[in-house]
């Protein structure tokens, strides 16, 4: 179980991304539970809306446009960047080739 | 985005995060620190059926792995047939074993699955310290186990450690021996809890030997893993890995042999059950439902440590700590690193604590392996006829 958070580089929210196909996600009141079946740990979104983008990644042709989808202003984008940015350097997500 | 998460945690969740599930009460060893007790099979354990049950309710609560243990759960003849219908339902299994059924063979099938992870018990180093806690001949078991297991290239399997005044000082020892392996070092609190209550006096770590564990544990990060048990310890400064809360009845709980639901697996005490899983309703009304869950999940007081700086960092300690060695809930730790606890026992001397339930102990008592083979059930629950069981020899 960890909280600790790795060190962050930048997030390229111009290409496809996709939640890990190990990894299982539990919504909760404040956001979500992830788990990963292959590194076998646990993280947390914090707020819905990230949840929402991590829902979102599979199908959007970018991160970017993810974001958008989930409804997030020009303005939000620097923190979900660097929230998804801690998702995928624990390997939660992960690049997808474009289709 | 930075809600606090610990509030959240505090406040309970739908389903736990992750569930301890004890299989049974039957165990090859007798350990003088076993947290429930065991030693003999209960005649009300779950069936194969009624575990079935709990995995498929597991399953629609989205727990995502349970923390199977015992007793010693591999002695159960449907464990791997339980092992496998629980991941073939997306409820991942991480089982704690003396590594009695560890053989090559099922090393090799083990390493197979992405959805299984092990945890050898190791209490000492060497056998001598090792011994002494879990019997004779359970090091060399125990190693024989991550043997087998590293040559079938498991790799990360856990090897787990009760730490103890014995061992406080064998800490790079463990984490060589853990390397040696390909595994990961976890080490674990003592709790005066089941057989451990007649033993905390004399195996608890000192205080200076918190202190050392301590240093030991910020120094090597998430290396070592905890499971969250030291949280205590975080009075001394800074927290280390983990939620660092009681998650008990909040984010964790414990499913008896018997199917009993305990807030946490080191409160078996009818102070701490929350109900039965083939009430009504299931595990999930029992988590959901339960009087004694709602109650843990209220704000806490703080009661004698509110006055504390430290209680935003400890917040309190363990409650079985507390409860076990006679001491209130809303005091502090018995293990208190501002030395609080020491006092609070010595206050409470000669006042009667409150003895663990149920006991499964293997009659004997004495800390040496029993064979066990789980075939026919006891007669009775109470096997105190001494004639029960018995048969005229022809």
């Amino acid at each position: 179980m960890s909280t600790q958070t790795p060190p962050r580089a930048a997030f390229d929210l111009d290409r496809p991304w996709q939640l890990h196909p190990q990894v299982s996600v539990r919504p909760e009141r404040f956001g979500a539970l992830l788990y990963h079946f292959g590194t076998r740990r646990l993280s947390f979104l914090k707020s819905p809306a990230l949840l929402s983008v991590v829902r979102e990644l599979g199908d959007a042709p970018s991160a970017r446009e993810a974001c958008k989808r989930a409804g997030l202003t020009e303005a939000e984008l620097p923190a979900y960047a660097a929230g998804l940015q801690t998702l995928a350097s624990s390997q939660m997500i992960r690049p997808r080739e474009p289709a | 985005m930075t809600l606090p998460l610990v509030e959240q945690f505090q406040y309970g969740l739908d389903a736990p995060i992750c569930l301890t599930w004890e299989l049974t009460y039957a165990c090859n060893l007798s350990c003088v620190h076993c947290l429930s007790s065991s030693g003999r099979r209960d005649p009300r354990e779950l069936t194969t059926a009624e575990c079935r049950a709990v995995v498929d309710e597991l399953e629609r609560m989205q727990v995502f792995y349970v923390n199977i243990g015992g007793g010693e759960p591999t002695v159960r003849p449907d464990f791997w047939e339980l092992v496998d219908y629980a991941t073939a339902h997306d409820v991942g299994v991480k089982f704690s074993t003396n590594g009695v059924k560890i053989t090559p063979e099922r090393a090799r099938r083990l390493a197979a699955s992405d959805y299984v992870d092990v945890q050898i018990s190791l209490d000492g180093a060497t056998a001598e310290v090792n011994d002494a806690v879990r019997g004779p001949g359970s090091y060399a078991t125990a190693l024989r186990a991550m043997r087998n297991l590293a040559r079938a290239g498991f790799r990360g399997f856990k090897i787990s450690v009760v730490v103890t005044r014995q061992n406080a000082g064998q800490l790079d020892d463990f984490k060589a021996i853990a390397d040696r392996f390909g595994a990961q070092l976890r080490l674990t609190r003592l709790r005066p809890s089941g057989r451990g209550a007649d033993v905390w006096d004399d195996l608890h770590p000192t205080a200076s030997q918190q202190r050392q564990l301590y240093d030991w544990l910020v120094a090597r990060g998430e290396q070592v893993l905890t499971g969250d048990s030291f949280f205590h310890l975080a009075a001394y400064g800074n927290p280390l890995p983990g939620l660092n809360l009681c998650g008990a009845g909040r984010v964790v709980c414990l499913i008896d042999p018997v199917g009993d639901v305990y807030a946490c697996p080191f409160a078996i005490h009818e102070s701490f059950l929350a109900g039965n899983v083939r009430g009504p309703g299931g595990f999930a009304a029992v988590w959901r439902d339960s009087e004694l869950f709602a109650d843990l999940r209220r704000p806490q007081t703080g009661g004698a440590c509110q006055a504390c700086s430290a209680y935003d960092l400890c917040r309190g300690g363990c409650m079985a700590a507390k409860f076990f060695t006679g001491l209130p809930l809303d005091g502090p730790d018995p293990e208190c690193v501002k030395g609080h606890g020491e006092q609070a026992l010595a206050a409470a001397a000669g006042a009667p604590a409150p003895r663990p339930f149920g006991d499964h102990s293997h009659r004997s008592r004495r800390a040496e392996p029993v064979p066990v083979s789980i075939g026919r059930r006891p007669d009775r629950a109470c096997d105190e006829n001494p004639l029960a069981g018995f048969r005229t020899p022809t």
